[in-house]
């Protein structure tokens, strides 16, 4: 392709091929490193094939163990949209409310959630519990700061045109400030769902129990490394991404749905 | 009508306006409108001409003085009265007729009223086939228009616009105070309107008054004899042109009495 070609748009189906080729040429490097290995080092890269297998043979232990983290993922997801909604809701009231509450949330947000979890597993038992509680802390601060910031937000004109229409002040919220907090929502929404599963699988790390089949992603990686199981956490990693982009698309399905019709964000769809 | 209506439907009678501690934004402003009068403040820029628009709906309290609204005070008089804002502001997220609709679903008229009135308005707008369009996908016009709907959907009596078509093109502008004054002709209102167009306002209104700043007070009123109804060919007309000049000479003195 001669020069000015390349720099004029490429067509779909190359723009569509490209991270094809991209993941072929990884492939293929992988397996040049895994041939330059000696026999010894061998263990602490397997080939692609290998992982491929892993991922068939533990097939059924992984697939458990990404249903019972996408369980805690899922229940402290929720809990944290739900909560951090009315809390919003509270800290949106007044600057008073914000500045007494706002500092406990920082001190909450900043502290480490490794540190956190032995205290959590302690009082409520290692699980399902644990680790929905470790989801739900790491989801609930980015929420909270988002959404609040939405509802304070509002333009200025249509509060003013609420009140010139008499609007109580539920109306204002629910039918205002809440609407128009959706675009910031979202935006929480999206960092907490990238956070939801790797905070479900820390959780499952330390909090993570396997009696009685209640064991996650994160449980699978200690037993796995523990036993130097190389291609079996390779094949772990891979789930755990799957059930990474599984939450993202979740949101990105729900935020297209409620804003797609209005939203700006989303104009493009229309073209 | 059964009762005897008061002379006039809307009364300032030495009002003062500042806020907090802050500088006299309005110093001893009086008039009075009669029915269906169009009137027109216009003046420089901080000569708290759109404070009066606050005023008379109440969305702001006077520190001095006394304004009656169709006999009682601005906050009771909440119901007779609509405001058009310098900007559309639509919700976005609503559609065209659900925007419309709000004023009556704010007060808790029900479903089927409110979606006939938000028919009859767009109507009256021109906007019948955009009932079920989102604000987003229409232009600047449409816009204003689909917020003059809003206004009339609550049959206000008196209707305050705040410099409504100052963002929009000449063109855009000339039509859309063509309309106003067509709808005003079903609709009797009393209309207080802001511009900084004295062209705008010689068309629009039978009563100009020119206002001076700091603080600002009423200097003089223009009356425009124009007949109504007005269309292109009143912008053509001799009578016209005078009077948007003498309007222009007018407001260049009260500019000149700037400190």
């Amino acid at each position: 392709m001669s020069a000015p070609a390349t720099r004029a748009r490429l067509p779909r189906i190359v723009r569509r091929l490209l991270p094809l080729a991209t993941g072929v040429a990884v492939i293929l490097v992988w397996y040049a490193v895994c041939l330059g290995m000696s026999s010894e080092q061998r263990f602490l890269l397997p080939a692609p094939h290998e992982v491929a297998r892993a991922l068939v043979d533990k097939g059924p232990a992984l697939w458990g163990a990404a249903l019972n983290t996408g369980e805690g993922a899922l229940l402290g997801f929720a809990a944290a949209v739900a909560l951090s909604f009315v809390m919003a809701l509270l800290l949106s009231l007044s600057p008073l409310v914000r500045a007494s509450l706002y500092p406990y949330l920082m001190i909450l947000q900043m502290t480490p959630i490794i540190v956190m979890a032995p205290i959590l597993i302690l009082w409520v038992g290692p699980g399902l519990k644990s680790v929905t509680i470790i989801t739900f802390l790491i989801c609930f601060f980015p929420m909270v700061v988002n959404t609040t910031q939405g509802l304070i937000s509002t333009d200025r004109n249509l509060v003013d045109f609420f009140r010139m229409c008499r609007a109580s002040k539920r109306q204002e919220i629910f039918l205002l400030r809440v609407p128009a907090a959706l675009p910031y929502f979202f935006t929480g929404l999206r960092i907490a769902g990238t956070l939801a599963p790797i905070g479900a699988i820390v959780g499952d790390f330390y909090a993570g129990n396997s009696a009685g089949g209640q064991g996650g992603l994160g449980f699978l990686t200690i037993i796995y490394s523990s036993q130097f199981q190389m291609a079996a956490l390779f094949a772990t990693a891979a789930v755990s991404c799957l059930l990474g982009f599984v939450f993202v698309a979740g949101v990105i399905a729900l935020s297209w749905l409620s804003l797609h019709k209005w939203h700006d964000s989303f104009s493009q769809a229309d073209l | 009508m059964t009762q005897a209506d008061p002379p006039h439907i809307v009364e300032l009678k030495d009002v003062d306006k500042r806020y907090g501690d802050g500088p006299l934004i309005l110093d001893r402003v009086g008039f009075s409108a009669e029915r269906g009068d169009f009137i027109t403040l216009i003046g420089p820029s901080g000569c708290g001409k759109s404070t009066i628009l606050k005023l008379i709906s109440g969305l702001s309290p006077i520190s001095a003085g006394r304004i009656v609204v169709d006999g009682v005070g601005p906050s009771g008089a909440l119901e007779k009265l609509a405001f058009v804002f310098q900007e559309p502001t639509l919700l976005p997220w609503l559609t065209v007729s659900r925007n419309v609709e709000l004023p009556l679903r704010l007060h808790g008229t029900g479903g089927a009223e409110r979606s006939e009135v938000a028919r009859k308005s767009l109507a009256l707008v021109g906007l019948a086939d955009r009932a079920d369009y989102y604000p987003r996908q229409l232009s600047g016009g449409q816009k204003m228009r689909v917020s003059i709907a809003r206004a009339l959907s609550v049959s206000p009596r008196i209707l305050l616009l705040d410099e409504p078509f100052g963002a929009l093109d000449e063109m855009t502008r000339d039509h859309l105070n063509e309309e106003l004054l067509g709808i005003r002709q079903q609709l009797a209102w009393t209309a207080f309107f802001v511009t900084h167009s004295v062209a705008e306002a010689v068309f629009l209104s039978n009563r100009i008054l020119v206002m001076s700043a700091n603080p600002g007070r009423v200097h003089t009123e223009l009356r425009v004899d124009l007949p109504y109804p007005r269309t292109e060919d009143t912008r053509q007309s001799p009578a016209y042109q005078r009077l948007v000049a003498e309007g222009s000479k007018l407001l260049r003195s009260v500019e000149r009495l700037k400190p």
